[in-house]
């Protein structure tokens, strides 16, 4: 392999517990949103839309779907000769066999995987958000700065800093401590968990980080503080615009809401910006004179009978005559039969939701979003 | 069997449908909101599990190649065999084949090298379903030399005037082709029979001064071949004229045919990244079709729309046809009107065609 400036890690093995049922047998990076996507969609369009062709995948729990949904890579451009995307599962090897212990040790045990493109730097991702961002400009920050580690940031008020990993820092944004959910934030600068590392820097970290039995191997609670501890330059890089995380039901179906704003802070119809998919290839949706399609987004390989408002159809779903959807999501496939009324729920993929039936209906803002399984 | 080799000849379909075949072939005009008419007869191909299949363009193939590039959404980007786009490009001095022969005769490595020895032979005019393994088990079962496709309809419309018809005997055997305008058998440019006699039956047209494969070797049949008629009882669309084009696109809006054309079998095309189509307060879409990335805020009625179209509030679109990518400004009124690719619509413009003969606008132009 020859030289890449710039090698990203993806950290796909999450199981998303509080996702519920949606992660059953599904990895978090491979949960839908957004009318035809997955998560994982997002960090990998960035990746291409950042001229980043390297991305090594690391998954872990049910990854069945989501290596065969990234395939060769082809729908982001990382089908290459060169570089391209990787997907890393923890493997045997001959000193025994385990699982990936924590986000550190996954990369620690791919460091042969990244030292054969021999990166300056190394951009660790999760796949656990919704956001656009051109990681090509963190790297120039990261690089005018002279940074050993890079930590983006976004501002989050002092009552939300109590559920992220915070960062303090002087007036610089020159890092001086990392608080993990803290009780009483001191900041505002919450981690967005994307971090570019000097390679060889990061290297020289795995390797003490990985000698500590005690250590849990986590970037956040063990990896940053070590450097931090010897003084190394870490530096929080402010990014602006749009950037959720998608780990529960709630926040799920809040960051699917948000995109159905007529001038929504995240536009995915952006062309010089696209968010890159392994598309279903269906029909052009089918609108019935009976159907009303409202403040809605819908797919293709719809049939819609009934009423959309507020709401967010992925691909093949089929809406009876009579039914009315309000403030949901329908995953892919699913059947909902007539005269159905569904309200501030999820309702998984390939769901058959019998004629007549009631969903949410009279909840409010105080309630629980209703998730639709088959186990529920 | 050892496998299908596809052929699709374009040679005889001609540039009928005004403004949109202005810069393209007929194969290659936009229907149902985001396919191409050459993608049925290739997804037609993928699931009947052929492999190698030549395509014979002559003139207007530039977006054809764009659409296609190396065949991957049918499965054709191959390391052996796949799509080959073989344009009239051949320098033979000795050469003395005429008409659709010639095609087949420059391009007889094609042949050669594909490991298939059943020929499928098909063209783009007609959008159906076909299913060529059935076919095939069809013309084993019978024992012919030639099987050719045929729909009987029900209703005869004026598309259907240049189409052949084939007459069969209750054997299903054929005995006539002709072009008698009040005979139901539409023949669907659809035949196969095995390479080795194709490859014959080629080498005896040349050598006899011929000129046209079908005419001289199925339809006068001077070598008595045995051909079946197989009746192909599915969707079937013939394109090829402007009001055929709008009557058929229309046809789709009602769910019987488009879960015929669309719901088993998904058609393939080539992949865009646009987002799911966007409603916006107030839209009011009813019985049409919408591709994704639309951004809808009017109201659309008893309408085909594109990928990427915008119908902003006020605008009103109805009994139309809206290519990729056209903006309908707000105020507008379009009525009975096809607009062809990237075409902007201003403030308050209104455009009505006829019910029969919609309106037409060439491609890339403001109104």
């Amino acid at each position: 392999m020859s030289k890449k400036e710039v090698v990203a890690m993806l950290l796909a093995g999450g199981q998303g517990k509080r996702l519920k049922d949606l992660t059953r047998a599904l990895a978090k990076p491979a949960v839908f949103f957004g009318g035809t996507y997955r998560i994982i969609d997002f960090p990998l369009s960035n990746c291409a839309n950042s001229r980043i062709d390297t991305v090594g995948v690391l998954t872990q729990y049910e990854p069945t779907v989501l290596h065969a949904y990234i395939g060769v890579g082809n729908d982001w451009d990382m089908d290459r000769k060169n570089g391209g995307v990787f997907v890393l599962p923890p493997h045997e090897r001959q000193e025994g066999s385990s699982w990936y212990q924590g986000t550190a040790d996954a990369i620690y045990r791919n460091l042969k995987f990244i030292e054969s493109f021999d990166p300056e730097h190394v951009l660790i991702l999760s796949g656990d958000h919704i956001y656009k961002m051109d990681y090509q400009k963190m790297v120039d920050y990261h690089k005018e700065k002279n940074a050993d580690c890079t930590i983006s940031v976004v501002n989050v008020t002092l009552e939300e800093a109590s559920r992220f990993g915070m960062l303090n820092t002087d007036d610089n944004l020159k890092i001086y401590e990392f608080d993990e959910k803290p009780a009483q934030p001191k900041s505002t600068l919450a981690s967005m968990g994307v971090y570019l590392f000097k390679w060889d820097v990061l290297k020289s970290y795995l390797i003490k980080d990985e000698d500590n039995p005690a250590s849990s191997y986590d970037f956040g609670k063990d990896l940053i503080p070590l450097l931090l501890n010897d003084d190394k330059v870490l530096y929080a890089y402010p990014f602006e615009g749009y950037w959720r995380d998608v780990g529960t039901i709630q926040s799920l179906w809040e960051a699917n809401m948000d995109m159905l704003s007529e001038d929504p802070l995240l536009d995915l119809n952006d062309p010089s910006w696209r968010i890159f998919t392994r598309s279903p290839n269906q029909p052009a949706a089918y609108i019935a004179p009976s159907a009303i399609v409202q403040n809605s987004i819908v797919n293709e390989g719809c049939m819609v009978h009934g009423k959309v408002d507020h709401s967010v159809l992925f691909f093949n779903v089929e809406v009876g005559e009579g039914s009315e959807i309000t403030d949901s999501v329908i995953m892919p496939g699913a059947k909902i039969g007539k005269n159905v009324r569904i309200h501030r729920a999820i309702v998984n993929e390939g769901m058959v939701i019998e004629d007549g039936a009631q969903i949410g209906v009279g909840h409010t803002e105080k309630d629980e979003i209703m998730l639709v399984t088959s186990e529920s | 069997m050892k496998g299908f080799v596809g052929v699709i000849n374009l040679d005889h379909e001609l540039d009928q449908l005004k403004e949109l075949t202005y810069f393209r072939c007929g194969a290659a005009v936009p229907f149902a909101g985001r396919y191409r008419l050459i993608d049925f007869a290739l997804s037609n191909m993928m699931y009947g599990g052929v492999g190698d299949i030549a395509l014979f363009v002559r003139r207007k193939y530039r977006s054809l190649m764009d659409h296609l590039g190396e065949g991957r959404p049918w499965d054709l980007d191959r390391k052996r065999g796949g799509l080959f786009i073989l344009p009239p490009d051949w320098h033979d001095p000795t050469d003395t084949s005429l008409g659709d022969l010639q095609h087949i005769h420059n391009n007889m490595d094609f042949f050669h090298r594909s490991t298939g020895d059943v020929v499928v032979h098909t063209g783009t005019q007609h959008v159906n379903k076909v299913d060529y393994k059935d076919v095939y088990a069809y013309h084993l079962e019978k024992g012919a030399d030639i099987t050719v496709v045929y729909k009987k309809v029900d209703e005869l419309r004026p598309e259907h005037g240049a189409c052949r018809r084939v007459e069969v005997d209750e054997h299903g055997f054929v005995t006539d082709i002709h072009q008698d305008r009040s005979h139901t058998n539409i023949y669907v440019e659809t035949f196969i029979m095995s390479k080795e006699l194709y490859l014959e039956q080629v080498n005896y047209c040349i050598a006899h001064g011929k000129s046209y494969f079908f005419r001289d070797v199925i339809q006068s049949n001077p070598n008595r071949l045995k051909i079946a008629g197989y009746e192909y009882k599915g969707y079937n669309a013939v394109i090829n004229s402007v009001e055929s084009y709008y009557r058929n696109s229309m046809d789709l809006l009602c769910p019987d045919n488009y879960q015929q054309l669309f719901r088993e079998n998904p058609v393939q095309t080539k992949i865009k990244y646009e987002a799911p189509a966007k409603y916006l307060e107030g839209a009011k879409v009813s019985n049409s079709l919408v591709a994704n990335g639309c951004v809808l805020g009017g109201e659309v009625e008893n309408s085909i729309l594109f990928r990427g179209v915008k119908v902003e509030k006020g605008a009103r679109v109805v009994n139309s046809i809206i290519l990729q990518k056209c903006t309908i400004e707000a105020g507008a009124v379009l009525e009975n009107v096809i607009l062809d690719k990237d075409v902007q619509i201003s403030h308050n413009r209104t455009l009505i065609g006829d019910n029969k003969h919609p309106y037409v606008t060439a491609k890339s132009t403001s109104l």
